[in-house]
């Protein structure tokens, strides 16, 4: 463009910095707080700057728990955690690929009856009908229970519209190809579809695991037992004690380590993740 | 599109759609219309009995001044934490999509909010905003301003909107980026040379060709804001002082919860159900058409 330039970068760079800043700052200070000791952060004068207790609170945190909470410790949680956000991402993509195999490569009775069945659960998320389905979990006897943790927040459409999606674009001659070739359906899925659909799948993973991993609602709500509770989850009770203090700097190394795996997974799938999210919602 | 070439066979693909129905049917069709019928039903204390009540629990619901009271916060809430996340994350769209070295870079660290969870932010806004020790609330008490939220209601509603938008920055960052993107830099030379500056150029040329963007975030993000948001609230404040924050979606869950009103729970979710409802009709009519405004 016509503008100085020199100026017009000195003007952007400096607003995204400040950006960064605003994005940054309250992960600084929960990072700061996991390194000092109880009294110096509640007592309103945590220093800006690293303590000296970081081993020491990572490792309370992770394998002893709060002493005065008797909760579980995060490293558990963090199991849960891991274990919920895969099964949901792997339980999402196995019954989508699927579907959306059905719903484009057959012609049968019902076909677009099916699709709007599985499209109309797009529009009301769990938070809406929570107590009822806490109901079926509970009748099904699944409360505390990864099943019970998972398979109410599969039931979605997102992954079938995405695979459905891309599946329209893959050129009809490769059907007609394999089916000269003899290929029957199952050969189809496995040695065509199955390969052209890595970047998707892979894309779906990522935004299905983050979403998997920051459930809060679902779990506070079938999870009656602290030993099946998720990190998320678990962090808010750290804060409630009824009579004494909050560990903070114990919530402070919670928090950071809640925040790990999903940010890794954006920052390093970062491709993958913009692709997925910008397809998925549209 | 459709496709022509298809395989023929009976029962293959109800096998395969079999898991996703099954699931959907259980954990989505199931409870959404038990839903709809707790919500016509008044259960006995220990919950042996129930009778069709007709619409006395919805008339019960509007009857609340909570209610009123909920509806209206859930009204500023999501007013306030779109316009603010949508503005600011637009500004720093703009920014971005500048030809800048460092762009990539800026990228990475501006989405990764995204991944981090609801809960969480508002654990670590609470922590900075604490009022006895938090970070920055001592600045402010400094300064003079008696900074509470946890007894003072509007002082909790900045807090849960500070942690909402700035987990939602992310987000809308990325789409209006996508968009700007997708703006053909001829247009933009075209109108330079013509003498345009950057803030006219902005509003005659960029804005109008964003807008079907911002219509979907817009939309997405009062869907976020109702729902996502709970986590935020429950960690922050717990819908409190005094229900100042307490919004649509944390009153189902609190007078379900709490209350053991699910008659009363499942009118508020049937409600929640219709807005949702119409907001994502209104969403699909609009980018179904791919209206240029």
């Amino acid at each position: 463009m016509v503008e100085h330039r020199p100026l017009r970068d000195f003007v952007a760079y400096a607003i995204l910095t400040f950006g960064i800043f605003i994005v940054a700052f309250p992960v600084y200070l929960a990072l700061i707080a996991s390194t000092h000791d109880a009294a110096t952060v509640v007592n309103g004068n945590m220093p800006l700057s690293p303590g000296t207790h970081t081993l020491e609170n990572y490792y309370r945190a992770v394998f002893v728990g709060g002493s005065r909470t008797s909760r579980e410790p995060v490293g558990h949680m963090l199991i849960n955690s891991f274990v919920s956000a895969i099964g949901i991402a792997v339980g999402k993509i196995f019954i989508s690929i699927l579907s959306a195999f059905a719903v484009v490569y057959f012609r049968f009775p019902f076909r677009k009856t099916a699709f709007w069945i599985i499209f109309i659960t797009l529009m009301l998320p769990v938070e809406v009908r929570i107590y009822p389905t806490y109901k079926v979990v509970a009748d099904l006897r699944m409360l505390d229970t990864y099943a019970g943790l998972i398979l109410p927040l599969i039931a979605s459409a997102t992954g079938t519209l995405l695979f459905r999606q891309f599946f329209m674009t893959i050129p009809e001659e490769l059907l007609e190809a394999s089916k000269i070739d003899g290929a029957g359906p199952f050969r189809f899925f496995k040695d065509t579809l199955l390969p052209l659909s890595v970047t998707t799948i892979a894309a779906l993973f990522v935004i299905q695991f983050i979403y998997g991993w920051n459930q809060y609602l679902w779990p506070l709500l079938i999870t009656t037992q602290d030993s099946m509770q998720t990190i998320v989850t678990g962090i808010k009770k750290m804060l409630t004690t009824t009579d004494e203090l909050a560990e903070w700097q114990l919530a402070m190394a919670t928090a950071i380590l809640a925040m790990l795996p999903p940010v890794a997974v954006v920052v390093f799938m970062q491709r993958l993740f913009v692709r997925g999210l910008v397809e998925t919602e549209k | 599109m459709e496709k022509s070439a298809t395989f023929n066979n009976r029962l293959l693909p109800y096998l395969l759609l079999a898991p996703q129905l099954v699931i959907t049917f259980v954990f989505f069709y199931w409870p959404a219309s038990q839903a709809v019928l707790q919500s016509f039903k008044r259960e006995d204390a220990f919950g042996l009995t129930s009778e069709f009540v007709g619409l006395e629990n919805y008339q019960a619901l509007f009857a609340q001044p909570e209610y009123y009271k909920a509806i209206w916060t859930t009204v500023v809430f999501s007013t306030l934490v779109a316009l603010l996340s949508l503005s600011i994350a637009l500004m720093f769209a703009t920014q971005a999509d500048k030809n800048l070295k460092a762009a990539p870079a800026f990228k990475t660290f501006l989405i990764w909010p995204y991944a981090v969870a609801p809960a969480i932010a508002g654990v670590l806004w609470i922590f900075m905003f604490h009022p006895s020790l938090g970070t920055l609330a001592r600045p402010l008490r400094v300064l003079g301003f008696d900074w509470n939220p946890l007894l003072n209601g509007n002082h909790a509603m900045t807090l849960v909107v500070m942690a909402a938008v700035w987990k939602q920055i992310s987000y809308n960052f990325l789409f209006f980026l996508a968009g700007l993107q997708s703006i053909p830099r001829s247009v933009l030379e075209a109108s330079a040379i013509d003498g345009a500056g950057p803030l006219r150029r902005f509003w005659t040329i960029v804005f109008p060709l964003l807008s079907p963007t911002t219509f979907f975030l817009l939309v997405v993000n009062v869907v976020y804001v109702f729902f996502d948001t709970f986590g935020i609230i429950d960690a922050v404040t717990g819908g409190g002082p005094a229900g100042a924050t307490t919004t649509m979606v944390y009153k189902v869950y609190a007078d379900g919860r709490l209350g053991g009103d699910l008659g009363g729970s499942a009118a508020q979710s049937v409600v929640l159900m219709v807005i949702v409802i119409a907001l994502t009709a209104v969403q699909f009519r609009y980018v179904e058409r791919k209206v240029q405004y």
